[in-house]
């Protein structure tokens, strides 16, 4: 049997065979991830097919199986332990970490790939220029996605952080990572003349200090570009990091002439970059504004002044008139998330449905840190999807809604947008909040949110500010209810 | 070469096809699970221990084994409890 494995392994088929079979799980299972209810199925196909590349792959002669089981157990323990313990909340930081960590996977196999095979004739011309790409794109993809984590878990500041010239750097910066990247590509060995000394020798960068180059440029590189996006950007950056991780395992899968690798990082590539462009047009913002503009620093203005005077209520107030009311649009945002208010708002759905009232969420597509990050949550909290409209489904509606309550959301429910030419967000589609007869605003303060752009939605007639903790206030007006 | 690049086309292209499909309920999701599957790192990972490799490969090749193990095993088991929740409540 081992002698026929033996063989099979020799001539590559049976390697060949499950690379194939794994594409095909994978392409299955991004196709039965489109639906809810066979969304699971296709996860685990997914997984399936993973599971069988490793496994054929372990076949393979000549593997150090004592140093492969220490970092697969390795691995393995801690990604185990933060799947199963991260709060649904915190995901958009989990997914960037996972993220990044592929991404310094990808670096450091190009790494060892060069450390190998470096001085074989062969490396140079394509396997030398694949690898740069793999150590460029891995390298920002790592640093980018924990700058990403950082400030979405509010490690650092989430606001854009910019500085004079900053474009010019970053240009600087890419401009040499890519002239190096030609001169390993041309001859990975040979290393750069830099000039010629006194005494009329060459002065030579040696090849592995070029090479190190690369990888610190490439690694200043992902947070040079990821420190301007503001918080409140952060659902286009992560997808584009995702798309990333794709092109980077794709670029080493090229490095080491392994076709699951090109295939299965393609597939991601395009996935991230179609949900980047999905997330910009949300927005009604081109990609290089996202990425380049420092939104939301202030720096852009922050659109008209707003006059008038914010009026408040208390959860009493509001208790009379949802009870009175027959349809009510629940808008929730990144708040709803801080203050881990999903369980208590799909508790006060339930009762408002006991009374009688017609129930719906109003969902932006870019509310929250990541794409779908307040589906995520509520479908943590149980609610129904059928209960889950976007917003052009619920835009013609709010104008027979007797309730509108938003929770923690902001720039996706700003008239602004709409109507305010100076505002930064003019044009990008909002969900039409101020449509409904009453508009409840639970809310911290009077701050303005993440992007720092007035909000004249506060300031309307129909419009009632609930101040305090999201959670809090949505729990007394359960109280209200139950007495 | 041109070989390599018509592999490269027709995946992206198979990727947009698939992924544009996906309604946004499932985004988040989506992107965990996608990105699971860019942790395919680990196996060009797996093939650089080898026992006739340097010392500076094996550390290498070990801490990107490591790396995309997280990277697999995180990402898969996220995506699936997150997918547990979607499921129709009877």
């Amino acid at each position: 049997m081992s002698a026929v494995l033996e063989t099979l392994m020799q001539n590559d088929l049976l390697s060949s065979v499950a690379y194939v079979t794994s594409a095909i799980l994978f392409v299955f299972g991004l196709k039965l991830m489109g639906s809810p209810d066979s969304a699971q199925r296709g996860n685990l196909l997914s997984a399936g097919g993973m599971l069988l590349a490793v496994v054929v792959t372990l076949l393979s002669s000549g593997l150090d199986y004592k140093w492969i089981a220490l970092g697969v157990a390795i691995g393995s323990a801690i990604g185990y332990v933060t799947a199963v313990r991260v709060q649904m909340t915190a995901m958009p930081e989990m997914v960037a970490l996972f993220n990044g960590s592929g991404g310094l996977a990808s670096l450091l196999l190009g790494a060892s790939e060069y450390t190998s095979h470096g001085a074989d004739p062969e490396f140079q011309g394509f396997t030398a220029f694949v690898t740069f790409l793999a150590i460029i794109i891995g390298g920002v993809t790592f640093t980018g996605s924990v700058i990403a984590w950082a400030k979405l878990s509010e490690k650092i500041d989430g606001k854009p952080i910019l500085y004079p010239g900053q474009q010019f750097v970053n240009a600087a910066l890419l401009l040499t990572a890519l002239v190096l990247g030609v001169l390993f590509t041309l001859d990975p060995t040979r290393g750069v003349l830099v000039g010629a000394s006194s005494g009329g020798g060459a002065m030579v960068l040696s090849s592995s200090i070029v090479f190190l180059g690369l990888v610190v440029l490439s690694l200043m590189l992902g947070v040079m570009v990821v420190i301007p996006i503001g918080g409140a950007d952060m659902p286009v950056a992560i997808s584009l990091l995702n798309s990333y991780s794709g092109l980077a395992a794709c670029a080493a899968g090229y490095a080491i002439n392994n076709s699951i690798l090109i295939v299965a990082g393609a597939l991601v590539g395009a996935s991230g970059i179609v949900l980047t462009n999905i997330m910009c047009k949300a927005m009604n913002r081109s990609l290089g504004n996202v990425l380049f503009s420092g939104f939301g620093s202030g720096a852009g203005g922050s659109g008209a002044a707003v006059e008038g005077e914010a009026k408040a209520a208390t959860p009493e107030d509001a208790y009379y008139v949802l009870e009175a009311a027959s349809t009510v649009v629940i808008a929730p945002g990144y708040g709803l998330a801080v203050a881990q208010a999903q369980h208590a708002v799909r508790e006060l759905g339930d009762i408002l449905e006991d009374n009688g009232t017609e129930v719906k969420y109003a969902i932006h597509p870019v509310a929250g840190r990541m794409p779908g990050h307040m589906n995520v949550l509520l479908a943590e909290a149980n609610v129904p999807y059928e209960q889950l409209v976007e917003m052009d489904g619920i835009n013609p509606h709010m104008p027979n809604t007797d309730v509108c309550i938003v929770i923690g959301a902001n720039d996706v429910v700003n008239p602004a947008a709409r109507e305010d030419e100076t505002s930064p967000i003019y044009g990008m589609p909002i969900i039409n909040a101020d449509a409904a007869r009453t508009v409840y605003v639970l809310k911290r303060s009077m701050n303005t949110g993440f992007a720092g752009i007035s909000n004249p939605l506060f300031f309307c007639e129909n419009t009632r500010m609930i101040f305090g903790d999201a959670k809090k206030t949505v729990e007394s007006l359960i109280e209200q209810f139950k007495s | 070469m041109a070989e390599a690049l018509f592999v490269f086309v027709l995946s992206v292209f198979l990727g947009f096809e698939l992924i544009a499909k996906v309604p946004s309920t499932l985004h988040t999701p989506l992107m965990s699970g996608s990105n699971a599957i860019s942790g395919i790192t680990l196996v060009g990972a797996l093939m650089a221990v080898r026992v006739d490799s340097q010392v500076v490969s094996i550390i290498l090749g070990v801490s990107a084994v490591a790396l995309g193990a997280i990277n697999v095993v995180g990402g898969y088991f996220v995506t699936n409890r997150m997918l547990r929740m979607f499921r129709k409540k009877d």
